[in-house]
């Protein structure tokens, strides 16, 4: 019989889908009959989601511009 | 040091040597690398234009400090290109250059905190981490509740609230979506290391976010 603290230690495995079937199927049943266990999960495959969705950050132009002229010079001392 | 900004003449120059080609957009990585290595820089170019934005990221995410994360970004690529020989192409140029860009990252954290070193080697597993001491159903969309500016500083503020070990493996795998693999690759941890510290940073940051998103009259309690 999984404890909670079972659960959660295989938590990060579950969200990855990274689990043999039969202790996927120990963990739904645990958290089936677990309401703490429930929101757990559901709290934090959401969690994941939501970052997943963040979009990169744009580099500003200024920034760009000095990072490219600063690889022109190199690239430019490397074909001296 | 960053550089000065470029002026006309510069931009011409660059944009002949160093702007992609649709070709370029549209050609693999290792062909790419292969390219790069062999002096061309409108193929370096397309390597930086395609990666740039994930390194400013995991730089600020890492540094929580723009002007560094600058710094880190142009660091980076400039080591990249010319360590570009030592890049073994098992891997992937991104993991490749991830790795650079962290430690990079640590070396400004290291000198902004000279009373104490930073490391992702850090002894931070207090056994503690994983006790989860909020539960709450959020509500059903949490982000209607927040304007997207507000959405937004929640989503980096809790970030920004991560221990770095925590936060590095937690950018690299969940939001860039690297491998375990290549995250332990990525950061020179061991995986049962990457899998131990992505485990407590999901459920620090679902503990933070729940303090915003539950639903209302959900009384949160401690447990386990």
């Amino acid at each position: 019989m999984l404890t909670c603290k079972d659960f959660l230690n295989e938590l990060s495995d579950y969200m990855d889908e990274s689990l043999d079937a039969d202790i996927r199927a120990k963990l739904e049943s645990h958290i089936a009959e677990c309401p703490n266990c429930w929101v757990i999960a559901d709290t934090t495959r959401r969690t994941i989601q939501i970052y997943k969705g963040m979009e990169p950050y744009p580099v500003p132009a200024d920034v760009q511009s000095r990072l490219m002229q600063a690889l022109e010079r190199k690239i430019a001392a490397r074909q001296k | 040091m960053l550089t000065a900004a470029p002026n006309e003449e510069t931009r011409g120059i660059m944009k002949n040597r160093l702007m992609t080609a649709p070709s370029l957009a549209e050609a693999d990585e290792a062909t790419l690398v292969a390219q790069s290595r062999e002096g061309d820089g409108r193929a370096f170019g397309e390597l930086v234009r395609r990666y740039e934005s994930k390194i400013f990221r995991l730089a600020q995410h890492v540094t929580q400090n723009r002007e560094d994360a600058e710094d880190v970004l142009q660091e980076t690529f400039l080591k990249a290109y010319e360590h570009l020989d030592q890049f073994q192409g098992a891997a992937k140029f991104y993991t490749w250059i991830v790795r650079i860009a962290v430690n990079q990252a640590l070396m400004k954290l290291r000198r902004r905190r000279t009373d104490r070193s930073v490391s992702l080697d850090e002894a931070i597993d207090t056994g503690e981490d994983t006790i989860v001491r909020e539960v709450a159903a959020w509500d059903e969309n949490p982000e209607q509740r927040f304007s997207r500016a507000e959405f937004g500083q929640i989503l980096d503020e809790a970030i920004q609230g991560l221990e770095p070990p925590y936060r590095s493996v937690f950018v690299l795998r969940d939001i860039d979506e690297l491998s375990t693999e290549e995250t332990a690759d990525a950061l020179g941890l061991s995986i049962p290391a990457v899998k131990s510290r992505l485990l407590r940073a999901r459920l620090q940051l679902r503990e933070k976010l729940t303090r915003h998103f539950k639903r209302k009259g959900d009384d949160a309690f401690a447990y386990l």
